[in-house]
């Protein structure tokens, strides 16, 4: 496998996840934005695991059974706010402030 | 010899017992009275065996018992040690024998109070500092004595605390006595710096190679020294807590403002002689001051009513006798007119307190608030207090000095040293000359004391008149016991020209002979003597007859009706107004400091205007940049955070 163009795309894949992350206010599509930079994350692993053993295929698999929890914690944390304002909008989550 | 260590002991462990009873059972009288006193009596019983031994075996150097190690930090080396030598063999027979008397006394005068226990704790704690005072090995174990006592002092002058008056008299006696102590602090610290050491026997033994006679370094020593004297024993300019301390009860007036602990200037002064007599300069300081306060405080005495207070002023004129004394070099003198006047004046104080006794037991009676230590309120006492009457003669006749009484003996002795001294030094003239008129006015304020108290008629009332009574056994036993001491306490030091021995000038010797070959004593031809006694006697007759026909008893009347002073009576009434004066001078400049520029000021202004508030103020600025970064928005968050990653990148990435 080809290690330049595989960056590439985990660079590419990483600054769209970053873009969306800044730019969109809805949390669930922020959300899936930062499942993004977490899979670019992994693809450079795997890229870099063909030369440098297999420890980067290894924290992978940790990153993606800390992504799975995190989703779903994360969704969980999304409906509730759902529930209790009817919108997932950010702009209206900011009671938290000093 | 080596049970020297109970001496002291005793009665701290009486005020270990007594302060238990005071907390635990205060109503338990009987056992006070048998612990009080009785730990007294056999601290005396320790002493005379201790003196016994010393008198056997007479060494030339003190025997010293060390304890144990107190302070040993680097080349100092202090240790809790206790000397036997003739002078503190002297003090402790005086401190616990007429301390003895004097806690006697205390179980009749002082039953009805409910401190009592309390009282006899502190009475007991007292005799313990003032004996290690007296027995300490070296500065710093008679600094603690020093510091202890005049802790004692202050606890029974505010014994009756429950007064503002007593109260502030006892603060007034503990912050005079500071300024004291800070010179005899400051005098250590310059002896340890000369001379290495601060234990008696290597500092003298270091003084005459380590000072110059009449060296700067020296006559600063003696001189701080002198400070801490003029604070412990009431001299001009610190004299003024003394009268105040009578706001104590007489017992205590007797013991610690009469007897033992104001002498504790004359001691340190005795027990530095080699020091002093290296730095003549402050010899004649101490002499100057001590013949001024005789005679300034004599004046005062002239015009006071209060019964104590006439005492009060007494005993200040008295101290600066024994300082003439022990300025002049006759170093013995000072300490054998420090011993008759622990009689003379404890029996005169205990005297006053039966007249006191009386007095108060008559206006408790009829509920009369009359001041019972006035007196214009007394008169014609003698009928109803013979024996009080009898004895407090005794003690007039021997503080003014009239032959054979104890105080004319001592008296007689340091007039004497200073007029010989006046030969090769004439401003001793001037001291000796101060030394007279003060026996005049002596002689004359006493016998005006008695007159008013015990002659003429009374003036107490005539339904209280029926309750005076004399004073019980317990009361009246110690007085008798002090009247033969000042009758016969001259007997301890005859001079040769009477056929005596001068003994207790000899006891003393060991002590003295170090600074006497430095200042060989002046001696005047017997004929000079005889003239010279002649003249005091005179001189103190003429006191006492003029006393007799100037003042008129009958025509006093008591206090309530009394008509105020005027003229120069006011003035002396008014203690020349010396009161005022500090609080003009010192008192109101220090309150206005602390006040305006130290509270006001920097307290107020600085530390919590500018530390406290100014920090808050500060934080709480701060606070709120950082509470303006704190937008609640995710999104602005996330930018902070990105913008946070390229930095640590682009630091890490180089």
């Amino acid at each position: 496998m080809l290690l330049g163009p595989t960056l590439a795309v985990a660079a590419v894949l990483f600054v769209i996840g970053v873009a969306g992350v800044l730019v969109r206010r809805n949390a669930i599509i922020i959300f899936m934005c930062v499942e993004l930079m977490l899979n670019a994350v992994n693809l450079t692993f795997i890229a870099f695991a063909q030369t440098l053993g297999v420890a980067g295929q290894i924290f992978v698999f940790f990153v993606m059974a800390v992504a799975a929890a995190e989703a779903a914690v994360g969704l969980a944390i999304v409906l509730a706010i759902y529930r209790h304002k009817d919108t997932v909008d950010l702009r209206n989550i900011n009671i938290l402030k000093g | 010899m080596s049970l020297v260590w109970l001496v002291p002991l005793l009665p701290l462990f009486g005020f270990v017992l007594n302060g238990t009873l005071a907390f635990t059972r205060p109503q338990a009288k009987t056992a006070v009275s048998l612990i009080g006193p009785g730990v007294l009596l056999a601290a005396f019983g320790a002493a005379i065996v201790v003196v016994k031994d010393l008198v056997a075996a007479h060494p030339a150097a003190p025997a010293v018992f060390t304890y144990w190690d107190w302070i040993p930090v680097g080349t100092l080396h202090v240790t809790a040690a206790l000397q036997v030598d003739p002078l503190s063999a002297v003090m402790i027979l005086i401190v616990t024998g007429v301390g003895s008397l004097i806690h006697i006394f205390s179980v009749g005068y002082m039953r009805s109070d409910d401190g009592y226990a309390r009282y006899f704790a502190y009475l007991n704690l007292f005799v313990f500092f003032m004996l290690v005072l007296v027995l300490g090995a070296s500065f710093p174990v008679m600094f603690v004595g020093w510091e202890g006592v005049g802790l004692c002092s202050y606890l029974l002058i505010g014994f009756w605390f429950e007064v503002t008056a007593n109260a502030d008299a006892g603060k007034k006696a503990f912050i005079m006595n500071r300024i004291g102590d800070f010179g005899f602090l400051a005098a250590m610290f310059l002896i340890f710096q000369s001379t290495g050491a601060l234990d008696f026997a290597s500092v003298f033994a270091r003084a005459p190679g380590a000072f110059a006679l009449g060296g700067g370094t020296v006559t600063a020593i003696t001189l701080f020294l002198f400070l801490g004297c003029a604070g412990k024993s009431a001299q001009i300019p610190l004299y003024t807590w003394l009268p105040d301390a009578m706001a104590g009860p007489t017992p205590v007036s007797a013991l610690i403002h009469a007897a033992t602990m104001v002498t504790a200037g004359v001691y340190l002064v005795a027990r530095t002689n080699l020091l002093f007599a290296l730095a003549p300069v402050s010899s004649a300081v101490v002499a100057g001051v001590g013949a001024l306060t005789a005679l300034f405080a004599a004046t005062i005495a002239l015009k006071q009513w209060d019964i104590k207070k006439v005492l009060a002023y007494s005993t200040v004129s008295q101290l600066g006798y024994m300082f003439v004394g022990v300025g002049t070099g006759a170093y013995a003198a000072g300490v054998f007119h420090l011993a008759t006047h622990a009689f003379f004046k404890a029996l005169l104080f205990l005297g006053s307190g039966s007249v006191i006794h009386a007095m108060h037991a008559a206006y408790h009676h009829t509920h009369s608030h009359d001041d019972a230590q006035d007196m214009r309120n007394m008169g014609g006492l003698r009928t109803y207090l013979p024996w009080t009457w009898a004895l407090m003669w005794i003690a007039t006749l021997a503080i003014a000095g009239i032959p054979p009484f104890a105080g004319f003996f001592s008296k007689d002795e340091i007039l004497g040293a200073a007029f010989a001294r006046g030969a090769s030094q004439p401003i001793w003239y001037l001291f000796w000359a101060f030394g007279l008129v003060a026996a005049l006015l002596t002689a004359f304020y006493m016998t005006r004391m008695m007159l008013y108290t015990f002659h003429g008629p009374n003036r107490t009332g005539d339904q209280e008149r029926e309750h005076l009574h004399e004073a019980p056994w317990v009361m009246t036993g110690p007085l008798v016991v002090l009247g033969i001491l000042s009758l016969a306490g001259g007997a301890l030091n005859l001079p040769a020209l009477v056929g005596g021995n001068a003994w207790l000038e000899r006891w003393l010797e060991p002590v003295t002979t170090a600074s006497a070959s430095l200042l060989p004593a002046a001696d005047v031809s017997s004929g000079t003597e005889w003239t010279l006694i002649g003249v005091a006697v005179a001189i103190a007759l003429a006191g006492i007859v003029g006393a007799i026909q100037l003042l008129k008893p009958a025509a006093l009347v008591p206090a309530r009706q009394a008509p105020a002073e005027a003229g120069f009576g006011k003035v002396l009434a008014n203690k020349w107004y010396v009161d005022e004066l500090y609080d003009r001078a010192v008192v109101k400049p220090i309150t206005w400091l602390s006040r305006v520029v130290l509270w006001k000021g920097i307290d107020q202004g600085v530390i919590d205007g500018a530390g406290v508030n100014g920090s808050a103020a500060i934080s709480r600025a701060l606070g709120w940049v950082g509470s303006k970064l704190q937008t609640g928005e995710v999104g602005f968050y996330v930018v902070l955070f990105v913008l946070g990653v390229a930095l640590v990148l682009r630091a890490a990435i180089r």
